[in-house]
């Protein structure tokens, strides 16, 4: 069996084309991964361009208004651009940068992660292509006004959902076709070894951040970390440290769109079944003939057939939790935060806001829970005023 | 020897693909007799596949009419037992993405490919290092598992090689990038034929790219046959129902420029 298992999960499921390339990835990464000098630079960059460490905030209202468990939040939606997304990007641009590579691509469902690879492709001086699902591009048509400030090239994708499966499909493409000059930066713990690895370790500066924070301020771990999970990178990140804690509840919140059993969902947990796509062995939406379903969720970034490999290691051992939480639910959460604590998350990060609603008021007033805010909601305000039927001029 | 290793017997072999269920099934079958009858040598034939990465847009294409005419795996195999049952000698291989292997089962899949005549199987996303969880029970159900070489391998050409399996060919692919039409074949073939040569002697056919009758001709004069797969989907994407003689004439012309 290949390298980068977790479990049964994982692997490298690719065209020969590629299979160079990752295996010169994964020597690069393992060399500079533990080079004084990459650390450095990274570290830097974290703390002095992206704005880390993001702080821990304690949700006082929130926690009155629930009567549970106190509620922190780990703010990643004020990192510079805005999510999550800019802690693997910097590390993965610089990666490039060292490897001799001149061009980064990716792919972006929200929009999120490909302002962020847009944003270290402007800072590092790399050229940068960014695949896009046209119907993404409609609906997050800010952020790619963005990416193109920054001096991105923006592909709309037509093929198939023209959501986020297929930008990922056209990315992996483009890759095959130049691998030299480019690294393929990919956004989330998916795709094939070491693309969960790498991704994983970017963003576990979460946890390690989270852990100390939240031992400084409660002096003891939180009862649970709650996250959103499309491919998974904020939950993978949120929940690496607290891994060992056994104590520690992990719980990931999968997008179910208009519900868990109706054919509009994104809920791979729940729904889906074991399959290799995508250059790994995970949990797919799919049919029984093993064709991808297409995916349906109100947030651009968790409308995403499958989940990282490591989150399907994780569900299959128990260590962590896998909830559904609705389209209706998550814009609750969203507006809830906003007139609560005068935040404006994510639509992603709603549906683990969404999460805690459910389950703090069940919880001791001594125990503490981590909600992972990826992001922040500027993109998705058009879109909830739409949902919620308000004519608000773009 | 088996059906796929006796066509490189013969001279040069001429390997054409279409995908399985574009526009139809009852079509598809009328296509493929119109390939061998034309001189193709193995057919391969393509179960759809809703993602198919490592596809030009023109295979994309037809994966998705081939969806849309609602194509399961189950119709390819009555497909290739229809086929088989009026071409006894034609090697028949299948190309698709693990996924639909996978989801299907490996065990019922290799069953049902030797019940229903099927030579061969090409999987594009499975690169050697994964070859393991199928090897078994394909090689149980004589169906060879054909190997791919790409531009980049270098020095995994060897290792690809001395792994294959040798009931059946290896699969050079040409060019960087996805399947489909190129103008120019850049990549310099002669010196990963011969790093193939010096590690094999099992047979080796290039794809991905080839066109026309002149590119067949030359990859001919390089390897033991030349695949051509996205100019006859073209044709049934152009013609539809009525591809049939499109695809015989533009057929039997590739074979006769590398007899």
């Amino acid at each position: 069996m290949s390298k980068g298992r977790y479990g049964i999960h994982g692997g490298q499921y690719v065209p020969e084309t590629l299979m160079n390339e990752l295996i010169k990835l994964e020597k690069a990464y393992e060399f500079y991964k533990q080079d004084a000098e990459f650390n450095k630079e990274l570290q830097t960059l974290l703390n002095e361009y992206a704005g880390r460490p993001s702080l821990l905030y304690y949700a006082e209202k929130m926690t009155k208004d629930l009567g549970g468990a106190k509620i922190y939040i780990k703010r990643e939606d004020l990192n510079h651009t805005g999510s999550h997304k800019i802690n693997n990007v910097l590390g993965q641009v610089l990666l490039a940068k060292k490897m001799g590579k001149t061009r980064v691509i990716a792919e972006t469902g929200a929009g999120q992660h490909g302002v962020a690879t847009a944003t270290a492709a402007a800072l590092m001086g790399m050229e940068c292509e960014i695949f896009m699902g046209k119907e993404d591009t409609d609906r997050q048509a800010l952020n790619v006004y963005r990416m193109e400030l920054l001096g991105a090239k923006v592909h709309p994708v037509l093929t198939e959902t023209q959501t986020l499966k297929d930008a990922v499909n056209e990315t992996m493409r483009e890759w095959t076709n130049r691998v030299d000059d480019t690294l393929y930066v990919l956004g989330s713990v998916m795709g094939p070894h070491p693309f969960p690895m790498i991704v994983r370790d970017f963003q576990s500066v979460i946890s390690r951040e989270a852990k100390e924070q939240i031992l400084l301020k409660e002096g003891k771990l939180p009862g649970a970390v709650v996250a959103c999970v499309g491919g998974g990178s904020n939950a993978m990140g949120a929940f690496y440290h607290f891994i060992p804690d056994e104590g520690v509840k992990l719980i990931g919140c999968e997008a179910a769109g208009h519900g868990v059993h109706t054919d509009k969902n994104a809920a791979t947990i729940a729904n889906g079944t074991l399959g290799v796509f995508h250059g790994m062995k995970s949990y797919f939406c799919q049919n029984e003939y093993g064709q991808i379903a297409p995916v349906y969720s109100i947030s651009a970034g968790l409308d995403y057939p499958g989940i990282g490999p490591e989150h399907a290691y994780l569900h299959d051992t128990g260590r962590a939790q896998y909830v559904p939480v609705t389209d209706e639910e998550a814009v609750e959460a969203f507006e809830y935060l906003a007139r609560t604590e005068g935040i404006i998350c994510a639509i992603e990060s709603a549906h683990a806001v969404a999460q805690v609603k459910k389950m703090a008021p069940s919880m001791r007033q001594d125990e503490s829970i981590i909600i992972c805010l990826s992001g922040r909601g500027d993109k998705d305000v058009a879109a909830i005023a739409r949902y919620r039927g308000v004519d608000i001029h773009e | 020897m088996n059906r796929i290793r006796k066509v490189f017997e013969n001279g040069k072999a001429f390997i054409g693909f279409l995908t399985g269920g574009d526009p139809n099934i009852e079509k598809s079958e009328e296509f493929i007799g119109k390939m061998i009858d034309a001189g193709c040598d193995l057919v391969e034939i393509g179960i759809p596949f809703s993602d198919p990465i490592a596809e030009g847009p023109v295979i994309q294409a037809a994966d998705l009419r081939a969806l849309s005419a609602h194509t399961t795996t189950d119709d390819i195999f009555k497909l290739a037992s229809r086929v088989r049952s009026k071409y006894a000698d034609t090697p028949l291989v299948v190309m698709t993405y693990l996924n639909p292997v996978f989801k299907y089962g490996y065990e019922r899949f290799f069953e049902n490919c030797k019940k229903n005549g099927i030579d061969g199987i090409i999987v594009p996303d499975m690169p050697f290092e994964e070859k393991g969880e199928l090897r078994e029970l394909a090689k149980e159900n004589g169906v060879a598992v054909i190997s791919m070489i790409a531009p980049t391998s270098e020095e995994r050409i060897r290792a690809i090689a001395e792994d294959a399996d040798e009931n059946g060919f290896l699969y050079v692919v040409s060019s960087m990038g996805v399947t489909g039409v190129r103008s120019e074949i850049k990549t310099d073939l002669a010196s990963i034929m011969q790093a193939v040569r010096a590690a094999t002697d099992i047979p080796a056919a290039i794809g991905f790219g080839i066109n026309t009758p002149q590119q067949a001709a030359r990859m001919a004069g390089l390897a033991d046959g030349v695949i051509v797969g996205s100019a006859i989907v073209r044709l049934a994407e152009q013609y539809g129902e009525k591809a049939g003689d499109a695809i015989f004439e533009y057929v039997k012309s590739m074979k006769d420029a590398i007899r």
